[in-house]
């Protein structure tokens, strides 16, 4: 498990005794308010605490969504090089978004999201969270409505970064380099092997949407079958008309099991596996920014280079312009050592997010085999099951 | 479904897969179902023999007989018969009261030219198949006989034909389609396939019809070599009347059932007349056939509704075996990409938790590659069970074809009984008109007397058809009673085949899983 410095998640109840820090989230009761166009989803969150930094031992507030938005953009912005937790997807097919399953997935993701912040040692600190966590639901929205403009980046803008990091990224590969660009192997490795898995895992988890899909397929054709055999059954009255009226109820029962298990496997293992996903993709934001401080390190320590030059020539020439120029030059300096540093703390940041994220990982896709195992166990032995107690029942039938 | 670019990866991919996954001794059967349906989906053929037989198209052993499967050679301990669901394919080709068998097979396609008959020059080419027979019943050659003919798709039509004509109110099985279409569409050698599949089952259903395995044409078409020596049928006049005001057509073809030799051309003469009344007739008369058997009638419903639910079920069977192939498929693909995962995690450590993810994903690649492939037998076990329904339509339409010569032999009777009728009052009212004459009329007396012999002849024929109505009437009768005998134990068997097979799939699943749930335990939370 990841290194929990000062405080324990909600995953698991406070079982630490209360000398021990802990901040615990839950984000429950989804309900769906405003009218048309206009209805959106609000979700409770409710925080448990002990640290004195918050308003108390329990606070609860509404959020919705585009509060986890503003939170995320807020850390995406402040912490540069975490990786900041993943959100759910923004916008779905406008049919699905209100269906309980939609809700049910997001509210999930949501929590998931909350109590990663929570867990992380630098990230719980941000005054944000406490934020989001506590003020109350007309400041939430004042500052929600702030954050569009100049702090939130439009998804374009992204797309473009990722362009340019990927054929970077394909460049290095295909052994055309580039200026301004780090030539750290250790680091272009990295970069591949993250772009790479992104394909892998969207491919896994796209077929393992499907299969949740073909459990309900399996489910509505088995109920159908029951039916059609019930009907047959009727007809045939005797011993047999009972043989098919049995085997069709079987068919109808099973046909539950596999709704359920579908649900159960949508949850618990589809989910994780699109977390997976949007973890990745995090972490190329992440490369991206690394990228822009870079070029932006780079770019000032040139600027800074020719600035003093430019100096150096005018205090040969014993100008009346040094002064302005010093000056200039100074503020600079100043502005390169800070880029310079912000570079390296995103180095130094991103090498320890990799490791906790990787070990995050293997233990987050641990337990998401494990209930894939257990749910398809338990519907195939449901399965075994129900058609093993109908043969004595068809052996009845045959011999009478 | 699947791009051809995926379908080459997953061909690909399968050598790895195989690699991957060898911890149970690769079976070669399973390991055959597992290749052929990639391209020849079990649930495209005919047939389902068509799916078995692929594999070894010249043993003619195997051809008689299915091979074990893989999947039924488990289950043996569940059966307390022996494999409930085989059976009745080989109990329909042996009588179980005595050890008379009657085996077909067909094979080796062959190209032949159709002779000087056609202005082409070159000519038309049609195809033969070659069929083998294996018997001791006596109407052949007697105890442990074998023998071969090659015939055409037109020769069936012909012994499909004949059949109908000399089994009325038998269920008689249907024979496959002519299929001009799908012949042009069709690779040649898949249509080959369809076609050789069709016809063997179609033969092997006559086989095992009690009456008809004995027929003198079967008999002909089995064994004489050479030209098939049955008559199609000539009876072109016949075939215009269509429905229930058909005549037999045995009174007027060639080979005849027990008439009166010396009525014959008479009959001829007066049948032709009669067509020609009761054609004229039609424009306005109303059928007459009346069926007064109440049981039959009730009976007749409660098949029909009997067939409808099938058909709905039959339907439903399709869809469900749909599903399971695509659940089996998916997991296929599931278990592919985690390969790929897998791979990919071992290709260039970077960090220390990619052994144990790697470890993890190749788990889970196993299982779902292993679940796929059980989706599959399951599947393929699956249609051959439910093909039991579409069988049963095919023998509604038998049955269907069985009330019609029912019908059509009871409009015969009561057309010849009106014609009787109609005949008696003419001659009444000649006679009437005749007496008022002083002395006779020759020329109405002769007229009489003419009618009288018609009178007579039609008696005759009337007292024919009365006998081949109730000799239909009777093969419905043992025939409905052969159909609810068989038709219970298929079902039963068919249903105990299912339910087995699907317990016993779902078995070897839950040990795959459980053995993934095990591999994965350490991740368990706290109270799973």
């Amino acid at each position: 498990m990841i290194a929990t410095r000062s405080v324990s998640g909600s995953s698991q109840s406070p079982r630490s005794p209360s000398s021990q820090p802990y901040l615990s989230v839950s984000v429950t009761d989804p309900v769906k308010l405003g009218n048309g166009v206009q209805a959106y989803i609000s979700y409770r969150v409710i925080t448990k605490t002990n640290l004195p930094e918050y308003q108390g031992p329990e606070k609860i507030v509404i959020r919705r969504y585009s509060d986890f938005v503003w939170l995320h953009d807020r850390l995406f912005e402040k912490y540069k090089g975490i990786f900041i937790p993943p959100l759910p997807e923004k916008s779905a097919v406008e049919k699905f978004r209100f269906s309980a399953e939609f809700i049910e997935m997001r509210r999930q993701a949501l929590d998931i999201f909350v109590n990663r912040i929570a867990l992380h040692h630098e990230l719980q600190q941000s005054e944000d969270l406490r934020t989001f966590l506590q003020a109350d639901e007309e400041t939430m929205e004042r500052l929600r409505s702030q954050e569009t403009g100049i702090f939130k980046k439009k998804p374009t803008d992204f797309m473009q970064i990722f362009k340019d990091v990927q054929s970077k990224v394909s460049d290095v590969v295909l052994g055309k380099e580039k200026p301004v660009e780090e030539s750290n192997p250790e680091y272009e490795k990295l970069k591949h092997y993250i772009f790479e898995l992104e394909n892998h895992l969207a491919e896994a988890q796209k077929h393992a949407y499907r299969l949740v899909k073909r459990h309900r397929e399996l489910g509505q054709s088995l109920s159908d079958f029951g039916k059609a055999v019930k009907l047959l059954g009727a007809c045939e009255g005797n011993s047999l008309g009972k043989a098919f009226s049995e085997l069709g109820t079987k068919s109808e029962t099973l046909s539950v099991k596999l709704q359920k298990e579908a649900h159960q496997l949508l949850m618990n293992f589809e989910e994780p596996l699109k977390d997976y996903v949007r973890a990745v993709q995090s972490i190329k934001a992440t490369i991206a920014e690394r990228a822009n401080a870079f070029r932006r390190q780079c770019e000032l320590a040139e600027t800074t280079k020719l600035k003093e030059i430019n100096l150096n020539k005018l205090t040969l020439m014993r100008s009346d312009k040094v002064g302005e120029a010093e000056i200039e030059y100074q503020e600079l300096k100043v502005e390169s050592e800070e880029a310079t540093r912000m570079f390296e703390m995103i180095v130094r940041l991103m090498n320890e997010e990799i490791v906790r994220f990787q070990e995050q990982k293997t233990l987050d896709m641990g337990i998401a085999f494990h209930e894939f195992a257990k749910g398809q166990a338990r519907l195939a032995n449901g399965i075994a099951n129900a058609w093993r107690s109908l043969i004595p029942k068809l052996e009845a039938c045959s011999s009478s | 479904m699947m791009g051809n670019e995926e379908a080459d990866d997953l061909h690909e991919s399968r050598e790895e897969m195989e690699s991957l996954v060898l911890d149970e001794p690769s079976n070669g059967r399973s390991s055959a179902s597992g290749t052929v349906p990639d391209h020849h989906d079990p649930l495209l053929s005919s047939s389902s023999s068509s799916f078995i037989d692929r594999h070894n198209p010249n043993s003619s052993l195997n051809a008689f007989l299915d091979p074990p499967s893989y999947a039924e050679a488990i289950f043996t301990s569940f059966d307390s018969s022996s494999n409930g669901h085989e059976t009745p394919q080989l109990s329909s080709n042996s009588n179980p009261r005595s050890s008379d068998y009657l085996y077909i097979s067909i094979s080796d396609p062959q190209k032949e030219q159709e002779l000087s008959n056609s202005l082409v020059p070159g000519g038309t080419t049609f195809y033969t198949y070659l069929i083998t027979t294996r018997t001791n019943l006596l109407e052949f050659g007697g105890p442990g006989s074998e023998f071969s003919v090659r015939r055409r798709f037109k020769d069936v039509v012909t012994l499909s034909d004949r059949l109908s004509e000399s089994y009325r109110g038998f269920f008689i099985p249907l024979r496959p389609d002519k299929s001009v279409v799908e012949s042009q569409v069709m690779a040649k050698q898949e249509f080959l396939e369809q076609r050789r599949a069709s016809l063997e089952k179609y033969l092997r259903s006559l086989a095992a019809h009690p009456v008809i395995r004995r027929s003198e044409e079967l008999r002909v078409f089995l064994e004489v070599k050479g030209k098939l020596p049955l008559a199609k049928s000539i009876d072109v006049a016949s075939r215009v009347l269509d429905g229930a005001a058909r005549l037999p057509r045995q009174l007027l073809g060639e080979e005849g059932m027990d008439v009166n030799a010396k009525g014959g051309r008479d009959l001829l003469r007066l049948f032709k007349e009669l067509r020609q009344s009761v054609a004229t007739d039609w424009g306005g008369v109303k059928p007459l056939v009346v069926e007064e058997d109440k049981e039959f009638l009730e009976r007749k419903e409660r098949l029909a509704e009997f067939e409808q639910q099938l058909s709905n079920m039959s339907l439903q069977a399709e869809s469900l075996v749909k599903a399971q192939q695509d659940i089996g498929e998916t997991m296929g693909e599931l278990g592919l990409a985690f390969v790929k995962l897998t791979k990919f995690e071992t290709e260039e450590i970077l960090f220390e938790s990619q052994n144990a993810r790697a470890a993890d994903m190749k788990n889970v690649a196993t299982a779902a590659v292993k679940a796929s492939r059980l989706y599959r037998e399951l599947n393929a076990q699956t249609v051959k069970h439910l093909d039991k329904l579409h069988d049963y339509l095919g023998i509604f339409l038998a049955v269907g074809n069985a009330f019609s010569d029912r019908s059509s032999a009871l409009l015969t009777v009561q057309t010849l009984s009106s014609e009787v009728a109609t005949l008696h009052a003419r001659i009444e009212k000649l006679e009437a008109a005749s007496s008022k004459i002083f002395g006779g009329d020759r020329s109405r007396m002769r007229k009489i007397e003419e009618l009288k012999e018609s009178i007579r002849v039609t008696e005759e024929a009337k007292t024919c058809a009365e006998r081949e109505y109730e000799q239909i009437k009777e093969n419905n009768r043992s025939e409905l009673e052969r159909l609810d005998k068989e038709r219970h134990d298929d079902f039963m068997s068919m249903l105990r085949g299912f339910v087995v097979n699907q317990a016993g799939y779902a078995e070897k699943m839950a040990n795959v899983w459980e053995k993934l749930a095990e591999e994965t335990s350490g991740y368990a939370k706290d109270g799973s």
